[in-house]
């Protein structure tokens, strides 16, 4: 994972609140198996609007993306923050984060910075009246500046610490392995497990078939 | 000293306490797959050449591409069949053990874990599934991970997580006649918010809580997620142990009763302090729908579409603005009023026998509305089985509604099953934000009871409004059972 100290680049203010998974990447996006490619799955339903933001010239290469409270609620599919991602966005800042979210964000380098509403008021004034600005999130210092508006962002500690050496959780994890293994042994031996499979006996599964729908709806 | 349920589920799981603002390393006793959340997953242990750390912890089945209907033909969808093949060899590759479609153990992955018997207390569940959180119900700690964190788990068989907080949704009293946990749920939601509940781990108690059976209590976990919260759960108890006895992964003989002593302690203290508390009584309930387009623009169904106007916190009321358009309903248009084209049973929220048998219940020998699709997912293949074996199948066929295999179906729109723009459902699943379950698709929260009796009046409707509070030409009456209250 890259390290990530600092990053500069165009605003896009995004007035919406709650803006949940299913509208960051439709569901039907999360059919694809790669890691990569998510560029056109991101807010594809409000895309298709001529008048959404991203469409605009000014916005359209941003990477600081300045949304209403409640970013990313409902679903855990990553795929919301790799479609972010895949667009160029770097950093998302937002007054509240869902915490499936702002966890997956976290893993993944795209920082989520949580900003006091007040603050992203002043700032999507700032982008909207000169398309184009571009924002400096500074990671060390927790701050966010555009033109000359500098406020603060909120980060835990572990997140900041973890971009900042662009380290990855699992060689982080595996550095315990020995504390896993002693705790494996302590396990009770009556928690359950998945093999040897136990189930009750197989039995034959009828395909339910399409139906002719009699009254001119749409059929199965 | 950790006083909460919560804690002493988390305490119990910790490899390594984190310093310096580090977060805890937690130890998974069940990591449930799906094939959406997984490929990249497993391709990433593939990349770094691991393997799968606890394969005899871990468990797959298909659910949300798989299609309801001629399950024993190739799925028609490509991106949707090379999902599935994936997991599949996936599963092969790592010696994990897979339910496929067409097994009798195929289902919603929030299903197969209970009714195997795996889901059990004082566990730590996690899936790459939001609605992990259904496992609460058993008093569990069970959430929901994103792709990363189920390659973590893959690896590791532990996660690094940082303690949740804790509030107590306390319930009392009783619920009234139609009222059911699906509306206790929608209730809470609305009264919290879909942000109310975030950073938390919700702790359900109280005699409502209670009074329901383990199934109804799984509705209320699994829907936690939709106020924000990360895990619901419910602690355990005799009607836990009921359910679990006999499943074929509970514990036997020696090993039953050391079981049943542990989960006996899993409880908060009587002192125990929560971060946030929240009372609501059971009897103010009525039946819920919701009318927007998140799970927290809920009302009571005798109730309004919302007038923005009258709405004071200016967010709130361009979000009612906007979903009100969304919705193509009329501010103030009463919520009975509102018609509906297609009703949907099913989800891990609603798609297991009680909820069957309560909708068989209401529309045994009833026609649905003529302009009415009704749409009966059971949540997995033995649900299925058990249903038609107390022959509800063919009370759905006679009513006219459509009897399909088991999967996540028209709760999301990753399947054939879908709504096609500007339909409008009234589903029992959990989410109804803008397409979710189709592109345009309007969707509307209900429980199943108002979901059968939408179904045969074609608008929003509660049992009560069938008319006699005789739900069938039989004369049975709805009994607690049907609405998930245990006969005690």
């Amino acid at each position: 994972m890259e390290k990530f100290t600092q990053h500069t680049g165009v605003g896009v203010p995004l007035r919406r609140s709650n803006v949940d998974t299913d509208q960051i990447i439709p569901a039907v996006y999360l059919k694809r198996v790669t890691r990569t490619g998510f560029e056109d799955a991101l807010f594809a339903a409000w895309r298709g609007d001529p008048s959404f933001v991203l469409n605009q010239d000014a916005y359209r290469n941003g990477s600081v993306l300045v949304a209403g409270p409640d970013f990313g609620t409902g679903s855990s599919r990553e795929h919301a923050v790799w479609a972010l991602k895949d667009y160029g966005f770097k950093v998302v800042i937002s007054a509240r984060f869902a915490d499936i979210f702002r966890g997956n964000s976290g893993k993944q380098g795209l920082l989520a910075a949580q900003v006091a509403q007040e603050d992203v008021e002043l700032i999507w004034k700032i982008l909207e009246t000169n398309p184009g600005t571009e924002i400096t999130v500074d990671l060390a210092a927790r701050t966010v500046q555009c033109d000359d508006v500098v406020v603060p962002f909120q980060v835990d500690d572990y997140t900041r610490w973890r971009l900042m050496e662009g380290l990855d959780d699992i060689g982080l994890t595996l550095q315990h392995v020995d504390e896993i293994e002693a705790f494996e042994q302590r396990r009770e031996p009556w928690r359950p497990k998945t093999l040897p499979a136990k189930h009750l006996p197989p039995v034959e599964i009828k395909a339910a078939r399409p139906v002719e729908v009699a009254i001119g709806r749409r059929p199965a | 000293m950790a006083g909460t349920l919560a804690e002493k589920v988390w305490d119990a799981h910790v490899v390594r306490r984190g310093t310096d603002g580090a977060p805890d390393l937690l130890y998974i006793d069940l990591h449930l797959v799906h094939e959406v959340t997984s490929p990249q997953a497993f391709e990433g242990l593939r990349l770094a050449g691991r393997q799968v750390r606890r394969p005899d912890l871990t468990l797959a089945t298909e659910d949300h591409n798989t299609p309801t209907l001629d399950i024993d033909r190739p799925i028609a969808d490509a991106t949707s069949r090379t999902q599935i093949e994936t997991l599949r060899r996936n599963a092969a590759e790592f010696g994990v053990r897979i339910h496929s479609l067409g097994d009798a153990d195929q289902g919603i992955v929030h299903q197969v874990g209970p009714q195997l018997g795996l889901t059990q207390p004082g566990l730590t569940v996690v899936c790459g599934d939001s609605h992990t959180s259904t496992h609460g119900a058993f008093g569990a700690l069970a959430f929901g991970i994103g792709t990363s964190e189920v390659e973590h788990v893959l690896a590791t068989q532990t996660l690094p997580l940082a303690p949740f907080k804790t509030m107590a949704i306390t319930v009392n009293g009783r619920l009234p006649e139609g009222a059911t946990s699906k509306d206790i749920i929608l209730a809470v939601i609305a009264k919290i918010g879909t942000g109310g509940g975030q950073g938390y781990v919700l702790e359900y108690r109280g005699e409502a809580i209670r009074a329901l059976s383990m199934e109804a209590r799984m509705t209320i976990c699994n829907m936690s997620i939709e106020a924000g919260a990360r895990a619901g759960m419910i602690a355990p108890d005799e009607t836990t142990f009921e359910y679990l006895k006999g499943r074929p992964h509970a514990p036997e003989g020696a090993d039953w009763d050391a079981a049943v002593e542990y989960w006996r302690t899993l409880r908060s203290d009587d002192d125990a302090v929560f971060d946030a508390e929240v009372v609501l009584d059971a009897g103010d309930l009525e039946p819920f729908v919701t009318w927007g387009t998140n799970p927290g623009q809920g009302l009571p169904l005798s109730g309004s579409v919302p007038v923005p106007e009258q709405i004071a916190d200016p967010t709130e009321r361009v979000a009612a603005e906007r979903a009100i358009e969304y919705m193509g309903l009329t501010p103030g248009q009463p919520l009975r009023e509102i018609k509906v084209d297609t009703v949907f049973i099913g989800s891990c929220t609603n798609g297991r026998i009680e909820d069957l048998r309560s909708v068989a219940k209401v529309v045994r020998g009833r026609k649905k509305a003529d302009d009415v699709r009704v749409l009966v997912v059971p949540s997995s293949a033995r649900v299925r089985l058990q249903a038609e074996a107390e022959g509800l199948d063919k009370i759905f066929l006679e009513f006219g509604a459509e009897w399909r295999n088991a999967g996540c179906s028209m709760c999301l729109g990753m399947n054939p099953d879908q709504l096609a723009p500007g339909e409008r459902s009234a589903s029992t699943s959990n989410r109804n934000f803008e397409g979710r379950q189709g592109k345009g698709g309007r969707t509307h929260l209900v429980s199943p009871l108002v979901a059968a009796a939408t179904a045969i009046r074609g608008t929003l409707s509660s049992y009560a409004d069938l008319g006699t509070g005789r739900p069938a030409p039989d004369g049975s009456p709805l009994t607690d059972a049907d609405r998930g209250l245990q006969t005690v």
